[in-house]
């Protein structure tokens, strides 16, 4: 299949995603569930990467401002930069293309290779919106939920670093990390999150949906929803940073 | 009552069934038999709406099932249990969830009360104390008797099979046959079951009819199988020392 085919065939099961559900208090319930499973199960991988980005970003930042000229804030402030505009929101949403999207394309698409999809679709259950449409909402308000949780990890990871190199004052850094504070940044960051959640959750729940054949078929999905959804992300990333700061 | 006017289906070039047409009757056992790669599981596939047809038409108690759009097949959806070859149990859930899925999805029943059910179709199918456990701690026969029991909680009046003894030890598919065969004829469903195990068409089978190559070739009893004179079901059907002993007899 080329991408205009795929493209096509995703935008016709988003179109069945999106029907009116069978019975809400089924799909509210569903969607608490996704919540745990897509989203708290993924708090330690982020906070263990966000805690050594911030730390590495502060020791990178502090091994070019290395000169009298610039003040040692400046680490602080080029972190939490670094940090809300790209890292937490792109780096973190590419590891959980990794995890969650992984995960959604290998259980939808086992659920397929073992007749648990026709066996929903007997029981006049439309499928897609059962499967796919709770991972969407529940990753679209999950999702933010950890970007705001690694922002705050990775500025503790540089604090942390700072206190124990000595790289840049501790106090130097907490005023940097404060200084000329934009709210839009972090509206900015949400908003690419919440894009992104939605390509994850989305495009792995499409090649999970899509798989055919067996184990072997499950894997490809698995792998084909980590690559598809991460080349979306980046892609998207740019349109979203050229429409929002340019 | 379900009836196949003239259906066809391909897939690409590849015609899988040809101007099939079959009625398969209330509160009777049907078989469909042939060998792999006949067209059976496509035919079963036609039938509930899993693949749609090319020509012809799918009749439930005379509702057009195959000219409906997806709204209008829920409600026909709602009165059908089918019985998966792997059993096609949701992983995730526990027996009694299994069981009481459909009702969870299509009726306000309370708790108590579809647990009350599950407990029913779990006993139904000879199954006690396994409402807790999770399909993976189940042995193959017991997975297709959680699946019956699914299948039958909403009371459906048509029950389809696919391969029920596929991959089961003989006394397991025995046990299988003749819990389809009871329950038949205790809810007075329309079922169909598609097999190619000998054993099930001499215990169940009141109406068969055989596919070949993509056609409907044979249909009639079980007793009637045996004296049949056709060369190409002779050839399916007395393939092992046994049957053809049976035929001898």
């Amino acid at each position: 299949m080329n991408l205009f085919e795929h493209l096509g065939r995703y935008l016709s099961l988003m179109r069945l995603v999106f029907r009116k559900p069978e019975k809400a208090s089924i799909y509210h319930k569903q969607v608490l569930i996704e919540m745990e499973s897509l989203g708290l199960d993924s708090m330690g991988i982020v906070a263990i990467v966000s805690v050594f980005m911030g730390a590495v970003v502060t020791i990178q930042m502090a091994f070019n401002v290395d000169t009298p000229l610039i003040p040692m804030y400046t680490i602080g402030y080029a972190t939490k930069q670094s940090v809300i505009l790209e890292f937490s929101p792109t780096i973190i949403s590419l590891i959980l293309a990794g995890k969650v999207g992984s995960r959604i394309a290998s259980e939808i698409g086992t659920m397929r290779v073992t007749e648990q999809i026709d066996a929903l679709e007997i029981m006049g259950i439309n499928s897609s919106t059962y499967l796919i449409f709770p991972k969407i909402i529940a990753s679209l308000f999950i999702n933010p939920v950890l970007i705001v949780f690694s922002m705050f990890l990775a500025l503790l990871g540089g604090y942390a670093i700072s206190a124990i190199t000595g790289l840049v004052a501790p106090h130097d850094y907490l005023y940097g990390i404060r200084a000329f504070f934009e709210m839009f940044d972090v509206i900015y960051a949400l908003i690419k999150t919440v894009v992104f959640a939605f390509i994850i959750a989305s495009v792995s729940g499409y090649h999970g949906y899509y798989t055919k054949g067996g184990a072997l078929e499950v894997g490809k999905s698995s792998t084909q929803a980590v690559v598809h959804s991460s080349i979306a992300i980046i892609f998207f990333n740019l349109i979203l940073t050229q429409i929002l700061l340019a | 009552m379900i009836e196949a006017q003239n259906i066809s289906k391909s897939f690409g070039e590849h015609k899988v069934l040809n101007d099939v047409t079959i009625r398969f009757e209330k509160g009777r056992t049907n078989l469909i038999i042939g060998q792999s790669g006949s067209g059976k599981t496509v035919l079963m596939k036609c039938l509930v709406g899993l693949l749609n047809v090319d020509k012809g038409k799918v009749l439930y108690d005379d509702r057009v099932f195959s000219a409906m759009s997806f709204r209008e097949m829920k409600s026909i959806r709602k009165e059908i249990g089918m019985l998966f070859q792997g059993g096609a149990l949701f992983d995730s859930k526990t027996v009694q969830e299994n069981v009481i899925f459909p009702l969870s999805m299509f009726t306000q029943q309370s708790h108590e009360e579809k647990v009350e059910r599950a407990n029913f179709c779990l006993s139904r199918v000879n199954l006690e104390n396994v409402n807790h456990l999770m399909p993976a701690e189940l042995s193959g026969g017991m997975k297709k008797r959680v699946a019956i029991a699914r299948a039958i909680s909403m009371n459906p009046r048509y029950l389809f099979c696919d391969e029920p003894n596929s991959g089961l030890d003989p006394k397991t598919s025995n046990v299988i046959d003749n819990l389809i065969k009871e329950l038949t004829e205790e809810f007075d469903m329309t079922t169909v079951v598609n097999t190619h195990d000998m054993n099930s068409v001499m215990e169940i089978g009141d109406k068969v009819a055989y596919i070949y190559k993509g056609e409907l070739w044979w249909v009639g009893s079980k007793d009637e199988i045996l004296h049949s004179d056709n060369p190409e079901l002779n050839d399916f059907v007395f393939t092992s020392e046994l049957t053809q002993r049976l035929k001898d007899r």
